[in-house]
């Protein structure tokens, strides 16, 4: 009968000084067993009354939690009941028939409770499975917890600090001359590429250098050679299975000789092909010796501030700390630095394997990387969207309790505790997540197909395999989202007063947690209205950027990368083809992100100050201004003509002018001052208005152009004027193979190549596009529900109303009004909070970027107002159609 | 049950319990032994002797009245049961032996 301990009203007390702790109290009654319960309560509260007139009451109740947490002991303590744990076991199969049931009773419930999980559970496991390949990142290496990169932190007095993935050959060289309590050293260096030749047949090829320990520390399998020696001599190669078949066919390859240009290399291991999920990747190795072995005389191979292309990767013993290691690298770093002029410091550290993948943001990073700031944005707007489904869940389940109540209090009367219409409410919302996890999985099936081609990057990054341990997430996934949306609710029907339910169910207060279903609501629109106006703020600075005056016309323009074939015999063959206008030679495309950089040095003339910066800069030759459409602010385009290394010619920008403040910033008397780059002294004789040199994501810097007629320039840009693009590019491409015929063409428009720069926010915009999509169906279902429920509920109202003469327009507007308001709120909510958000944080990040436009805000509200009218006015316009007589008949 | 030999601190408690008579309840024990042994008792020892006093069959208890003082909570009190006399009578009578036994005991001696 103690079920009935909690209908009976407590005592209400006042809430005062001369009160033992509540939480104690109920702590004590928590985990003290009954019999002794009530004396123990007792003879604490006496001591409590005389510590409280002897020492105050802070002390009494310090000492009263002392008490009641000393009393737990084996005689005080409460035995678990396990008969109430079997007993629930047993009614299980009768609250998955009750579950059943409802489920087909509340057809619309249902739906709106599953579709809504399963869409956003869907978005969940997207996220889970994204997840989970990235931490599987090297997980085939077999020293993956030891093995270790040395990695590069570079300093100097007038630079930012950078982080860098590479290090020096010194560094690796050093430290293993030097440093003790390493197992095994392997030095890695990037930049191996060059046509491989099989006899008659070329193939280009990418390759990766890497000296003989390379094995020792990775486990790459070999299928064929010795790993111990397979990267020793010098013009060793070790191909992997793919780049070997590609090169021989189905030939027996190790032990044969692949010629690079004159250098003939052999065959001295096949290696497995590398899997997706590796940051180390290669076709092809090289031995390290190879390189040291061309490079004999090259100084700055050696040379401690060399730190651009090399990779060292070291393990440690098992069981040992990289605590003395980093000591001994940041010693010798110091030791070394002594050597370096400018000021310049390089620190070498260490970073685990398994920080590579998800890890901090390093330049000349090898593989794939994300980095855990995107991981929990992803993560977050995955929460964002299941808990806007479990706020429906939760909305739905309560609005409903009226139906449910009843049998609530009878189950209670019949026997069962708290705990067991807790479970099974808990019960229900975990199988309703966990069918909704079959629906979701299919949808994920589709998503993940959706995500994957959203960008190449993406598919080369991940591959979301399904797999055991996936398929185990999931479930747990599922689960933890029925506890989240089933836990207010089952909450709520177990603390129901059976007796009161029971006996006048018109006393149940369906509206008692109203003010909190209205917070629910308000905030589930606030997000969806958020994400759209995200969406389309987005989508516009996107589109801005690709239609950004960047100060020179990149239409029609074709890029062509030489890729070490002369372009002036290409240029000889496409001038050959009507539909080219103009060509040009350039060392670099600008505006995509790749910068070159130069020292410049500067002596005012006037007093002799000498100043000197970097600066970017690109080699052209003399059709390349007038091609692109610079503006000149003063001066023109190279006047001489001089012979290769001869240059005495410079365009500069404004902002080159500005900084090292030339001719007192005035374009035209800068004309003829002098500057000196690369040793060189060259004149001005051009004044470019600026333009973007780096991405619109920087601030325009100063920029040179330097004359270059070299006929081995790395990029052709073309001007096209066609109508027939087709038949053009064929053309085009019937030239390059004139001048190569191993390597395809490799030509893109400039436009694309912009837009390929941005891609990443075209990535974002449609990911939050699809986002906000799920947001306000999930937000709309849920108050779909509502709307039916209220007008469920109030039936015989809106019939009386109408009997006593209520239009049906005074209907509808009294059904809706409610829900209009709070989407009201929701938008002044939402909106500032958007406006906020990307005028102070996102906005000033994109330094040339649009102003935000009254219409990003107002599509939102119109939109979400537009569909939720709909929604409401179908339902309320059925409630007040409906024949009055018929409802108010019923009972 | 480990038999009805009794403890030093538990002959006290029985000892409390039957010198209380009608009021022998765990504070009042309490009370009653930081009188007469002069040590401070604590209230979680003597709650933890009562309950093995009464598991050994020495103890009875019953739940009082309820009053308006310890916060409306009623007061288990304590009745030293037969069982309870006999061991305490038992004990009493083994140290009145050994006591008995020991030849010109006087304190003077003893330092």
């Amino acid at each position: 009968m103690k079920h009935f301990n909690r209908s009976v009203p407590k005592q209400e007390k006042p809430l005062d000084e001369t009160e033992p702790p509540k939480l104690a109290q109920r702590l004590l009654e928590w985990y003290c067993r009954t019999a002794i319960l009530e004396d123990l309560q007792g003879d604490l509260y006496e001591y409590f009354e005389r510590n409280l007139k002897s020492k105050g009451p802070t002390y009494a109740k310090f000492i009263y939690w002392i008490d009641v947490l000393k009393f737990f002991r084996l005689y005080t303590v409460r035995e678990p009941s396990f008969t109430n744990l079997y007993i629930y076991i047993i009614m299980i199969s009768s609250y998955l028939k009750t579950f059943r049931r409802g489920l087909v009773r509340n057809k619309l419930f249902s739906f709106i409770n599953i579709f809504g999980l399963a869409v956003s559970i869907s978005v969940g496991l997207l996220v889970v499975a994204f997840v989970l390949d990235l931490r599987s990142y090297d997980d085939s290496q077999l020293k993956k917890d030891r093995i270790y990169r040395v990695i590069s932190e570079h300093t100097s007095s007038n630079q930012t600090k950078m982080e860098l993935a590479s290090t020096s050959v010194k560094a690796g060289k050093r430290i293993k001359e030097t440093i003790s309590g390493i197992e095994d050293i392997t030095i890695m260096r990037q930049g191996f590429y060059g046509d491989a030749q099989v006899g008659e047949n070329y193939l280009p090829l990418n390759a990766t250098w890497a000296d003989e320990s390379f094995f020792k520390v990775f486990s790459f399998p070999l299928l064929k050679g010795d790993p111990a020696s397979a990267l020793k001599e010098p013009f060793s190669l070790v191909l992997t299975e793919k780049s070997a078949k590609k090169l021989f066919g189905d030939v027996e390859a190790l032990g044969k000789i692949v010629k690079f240009d004159t250098v003939s290399y052999v065959v001295t291991g096949i290696a497995k092909d590398v899997s997706k999920l590796s940051h180390i990747r290669f076709d092809a190795l090289v031995s390290f010796s190879s390189v040291e072995a061309t490079s004999k005389n090259d100084e700055y191979f050696y040379d401690w501030g060399s730190i651009w292309s090399n990779y060292v990767y070291l393990t440690l013993p098992p069981n040992t700390e990289s605590d003395k290691l980093q000591a001994n690298l940041s010693r010798l770093s110091v030791q070394e630095n002594k050597a370096l002029t400018d000021n310049v410091k390089i620190m070498l550290n260490l970073q685990p394997l398994k920080d590579i993948a998800i890890g901090q943001n390093l330049s000349n990073s090898i593989g794939p990387h994300v980095s855990p700031v995107v991981l929990w944005i992803l993560g977050g707007l995955a929460l964002v969207i299941i808990l806007s489904a479990c706020f429906n869940y939760m909305n739905l389940s309560i609005a409903r309790s009226l139906r449910r109540a009843r049998e609530v209090g009878i189950r209670k009367i019949i026997g069962a505790p708290f705990g067991h219409i807790f479970g099974q409410f808990m019960t229900e919302s975990i199988f309703t997540a966990l069918l909704s996890l079959i629906f979701s999985f299919f949808l994920f099936l589709f998503l993940r197909q959706q995500f994957l081609d959203l960008d190449p990057h993406l598919s080369d990054l991940v591959s979301l395999n399904l797999s055991f341990k996936l398929i185990a997430y999931f479930i747990l996934l599922a689960i933890g989202v029925g506890i989240v949306a089933g836990f207010f609710p089952a909450l709520f029907f177990s603390r129901i007063n059976a007796l009161q339910v029971v006996k006048d169910n018109a006393k149940f207060k369906v509206f008692r947690h109203i003010n909190i279903r209205k917070a629910l609501i308000v905030v589930q629109y606030s997000l969806s209205l958020i994400f759209i106006a995200t969406t389309l703020i987005g989508f516009r600075q996107y589109k801005g950027m690709l239609s950004f005056d960047l100060g020179f016309k990149t239409d029609n323009i074709l890029n062509i990368r030489m890729q070490g074939q002369s372009a002036d015999l290409l240029i000889k063959e496409l001038v050959e083809i009507p539909a080219v206008q103009a060509t040009s030679k350039s060392l670099m495309i600008t505006s995509l992100g790749s910068m070159h950089g130069n020292q410049l040095k500067y002596i005012n003339p006037k007093d002799g100050s000498k100043d000197s910066a970097m600066i970017w800069m690109n080699m052209v030759d003399k059709n390349y201004l007038p091609l692109h459409q610079h503006k000149f602010a003063a001066g023109s385009n190279f006047n001489a003509n001089p012979k290769a290394g001869e240059e005495s010619e410079a365009i500069v920008n404004e902002q080159t002018l500005k900084r090292f403040n030339i001719a007192k910033q005035n374009p035209q008397k800068a004309l003829g001052e002098q500057v000196i780059v690369d040793n060189k002294k060259l004149t001005i004789v051009g004044v470019l208005k600026d333009f973007h040199y780096g991405t619109l994501e920087h601030k325009i810097e100063p920029v040179i152009f330097r004359y270059s007629d070299d006929p081995k320039a790395s990029n052709v840009n073309v001007l096209i004027k066609s109508t027939d693009i087709p038949a053009t590019m064929a053309s085009i491409e019937n030239a390059w193979r004139k001048i190569d015929k191993v390597h395809p063409i490799d030509a893109k428009f400039y436009n694309d190549q912009l837009e390929k720069t941005y891609a990443q926010f075209s990535v974002m915009v449609k990911g939050i596009g699809f986002i906000s999509f799920l947001a306000i169906c999930i937000a709309s279902l849920g108050l779909f529900g509502m709307v039916v429920f209220t007008a469920e509920v109030r039936l015989k109202e809106i019939g009386i109303r109408k009997v006593l003469g209520a239009t049906e327009s005074g209907l509808i507007f009294l059904l809706s009004k409610g829900f209009l308001l709070l989407l009201g709120v929701a938008a002044l909510v939402a909106l500032p909070a958007t406006y906020l958000f990307f005028d102070q944080i996102i906005l000033p990040k994109l330094v040339y970027h649009l102003p935000m436009a009254f219409y990003e805000f107002v599509v939102p509200v119109l939109a979400v107002m537009l569909l939720a009218s709909l929604l409401i006015g179908s339902q309320a316009l059925k409630a007040a159609r409906t024949n009055p007589v018929k409802n108010l008949k019923i009972e | 049950m480990k038999g009805t030999n009794l403890g030093e601190f538990e002959e006290l408690v029985l000892l409390c319990i039957a010198a209380l008579v009608s009021d022998a309840y765990s504070v009042a024990i309490c009370d009653e032994l930081s009188k007469h042994t002069g040590r401070t008792v604590k209230l979680g020892i003597v709650h933890a002797v009562l309950s093995r006093l009464e598991e050994k069959g020495l103890v009875n208890s019953r739940l009082g009245e309820a009053t308006s003082t310890r916060g409306g909570k009623r007061k288990r009190f304590y009745e030293v049961t037969h069982a309870g006399k006999a061991a305490l009578l038992k004990a009493k009578e083994a140290r009145e032996a050994l006591w008995r036994i020991i030849p010109g005991f006087n304190l003077e001696g003893s330092i």
